[in-house]
């Protein structure tokens, strides 16, 4: 592209609140009336009084679960002391959005060093529980009081699982978005069989976002190789839905924006009758019967001169 | 000079520098057909590829930009339009009409030679 | 509400919202949207698409309404991620919108071109409009894996 932009400077003008909105209502709407704050409070300075102690043991039990088996002790004792802190923080602001971007901050980190979402899952839950634990043996003098605080600590906590979780898939699936366009890019179909000449074989099943993704190709291989003529031979696909087939017409046309011409060859009766069903105007589609036709056509067109040699009176030297 | 419009024999070769607002698009077509007209250039050439947006103001503009220079007699190209650029164009339903495109610099002059017959 | 949107979605803080009343103001939102499009994970194409159809949509603000608001939000639905783009003026307003909508339609300049191609590129697209009441377009896109 010719204008290149450095995207973390950009970022910078993004908006750094991004709440969750899936989170069913009777979590997120908790009233935060009165007592609710004040005890969140209460809890709050016992886990950082607790600081220490606690997310020892958090440690020890995801050690001992076997979760985070990609990691060092020191790492899981260096991430379990941020990931703590970023619990107790969301427990006393009430707000997510910073817990939701060290989530993502986090996932982006052992993403990497494949670590999966049951373990993210598992680890988080696990905090859950030693925290939940370490409220029950301090309250446990005092049922009522006991109660009160899990009433107020209990959909705080699994809206925090809940946020990391989902940061965590989230980050892992745009990952996965990654890899699979550089699987396809890594794959492409497109054929350079002259010079300025391209082939596009179109094979099988064509569902929208593969078609979308071959004209995408198409397109950057128009560009890289300067070609003049594209070749699309769809005989071996069987059939066209009218969204495919648009996408179809959209790339013959935006080739030609890029200089190029487009062949299609290949078109069976039943596609041909798809394209006329949504609008298309056959006419201005320049279409060959077969593959091998829609070659010399283009050849044709670059000004190549066709010859037949007739290989069997060649004098032998 | 935000558009530098550059004599290439006959041909007049606009290299679009970065993106422009609408004033200094309209600005652009003006000083293109005036010129077109005082040198007699006999083919017009102009460079979008620093552009990652086209949207159907610049595409009527341009559209009228050639349309007047044809008046003056000679045809434009429009060379360097990026793929996505190009997608999104169909898509939307922007269209160049009759203008004629090419990929870039190199094969709008061969096009424009292939129109004055050399 | 958009059909695709569901129960689930909150208007949520992420939302900016820009006033359009000249073309650097298009030029301004168009490349918010694109950046937002790519934090969003949208693909290349698409970034570019969305940029577009925003632009679009302000020039037909500018062109009808001469002021307009456009805001542009983050969406977010069971880890679908998406862009929310609202826009909406105290002009004229449309008073046929299924005309309106119909490719190749043109009252005047412009219309004929940003709405029905926009309408196509969106998942989701309603306009809310009355003559001398104003329109309001709310629109989204999803990102697809």
């Amino acid at each position: 592209m010719a204008k290149s932009k450095d995207k973390d400077n950009k970022k910078a003008d993004l908006p750094r609140e991004r709440k969750l909105s899936n989170i069913p209502a009777h979590i997120s709407n908790q009233p935060a009336d009165e007592t609710t704050v004040s005890l969140l409070r209460e809890l709050v300075s016992h886990l950082r009084q607790k600081r220490s102690e606690l997310r020892e043991e958090w440690a020890k039990r995801i050690m001992g679960a076997e979760l985070l088996t990609a990691m060092t002790r020191e790492e899981i004792l260096a991430e379990a002391t941020s990931v703590y802190d970023n619990y107790v923080e969301a427990l006393e602001t009430g707000t997510y959005e910073a817990l939701q971007a060290y989530a993502r901050n986090l996932s982006e980190r052992i993403i990497p060093r494949g670590v999966e979402t049951h373990e993210v899952i598992g680890i988080v839950l696990l905090l859950r529980d030693t925290l939940a634990r370490s409220l029950f043996s301090k309250y446990r003098d005092d049922f009522n009081k006991l109660n009160r605080i899990l009433d107020a600590y209990e959909p705080a906590a699994n809206r925090i699982a809940n946020t990391v979780a989902v940061g965590f898939v989230q980050e892992r699936e745009r990952v996965i978005r990654d890899q699979q366009e550089a699987i396809r890019e890594l794959s492409t179909p497109v054929l350079q069989v002259r010079e300025r000449l391209l082939i596009l074989p179109m094979i099988g099943i064509i569902d929208p976002q593969r078609a979308r993704q071959l004209t995408e190709q198409l397109l950057q291989a128009i560009r890289k190789n300067r070609a003049k003529v594209v070749v699309i031979d769809i005989t071996g696909v069987a059939a066209m839905d009218s969204k495919v087939a648009n996408h179809l017409v959209q790339t013959v046309e935006a080739a030609r924006l890029l200089g190029a011409s487009v062949i299609v060859t290949g078109l069976s009766s039943e596609i041909a009758q798809t394209l006329v069903t949504i609008g298309v105007d056959l006419t201005k589609i320049i279409t060959v019967g077969d593959l091998q036709g829609g070659i010399e056509e283009a050849e044709r067109k670059l000004g190549y001169k066709v010859q037949i040699v007739d290989v069997s009176t060649k004098p032998s030297a | 000079m935000l558009v530098p419009i550059l004599k290439h024999g006959d041909y007049l070769i606009a290299s679009v520098q970065s993106s422009l607002t609408d004033e200094q698009l309209m600005k652009l077509l003006d000083s293109l057909v005036v010129k077109v007209a005082n040198v007699r250039a006999k083919g017009v050439i102009v460079d979008v590829t620093i552009l990652d947006i086209m949207d159907s103001f610049a595409t009527r503009i341009l559209r009228d930009m050639a349309h007047m220079i044809k008046l003056r007699g000679a045809p434009t190209v429009v060379v360097g339009i990026q793929p996505d650029v190009a997608l999104a164009m169909v898509q939307l339903g922007l269209s160049l009409g009759d203008i004629n495109t090419a990929l870039d610099l190199e094969e709008g002059i061969s096009l424009l030679n292939e129109y004055n017959g050399s | 509400m958009p059909n695709s949107l569901g129960d689930y979605i909150e208007r949520n803080s992420s939302e900016k919202t820009f006033k359009v009343s000249s073309d650097k103001d298009v030029v301004k939102i168009r490349e918010y949207a694109r950046d937002v499009a790519d934090d969003i994970g949208f693909s290349n194409n698409d970034r570019t698409l969305i940029a577009t159809a925003v632009s679009e949509i302000c020039r037909n603000i500018i062109e009808y309404a001469k002021y307009g608001k456009i805001s542009i939000e983050y969406l977010n639905k069971n880890s679908k991620r998406g862009i929310l783009i609202t826009a909406k003026d105290s002009g004229p307003g449309i008073s046929d919108i299924n005309m309106a909508l119909k490719d190749g339609y043109s009252s005047g300049r412009g219309m004929g071109v940003g709405l029905p191609g926009t309408k196509r590129i969106m998942d989701d697209f309603i306009i809310e409009s009355k003559p001398d009441n104003g329109t309001k377009i709310t629109m989204c896109k999803w990102v697809t894996t």
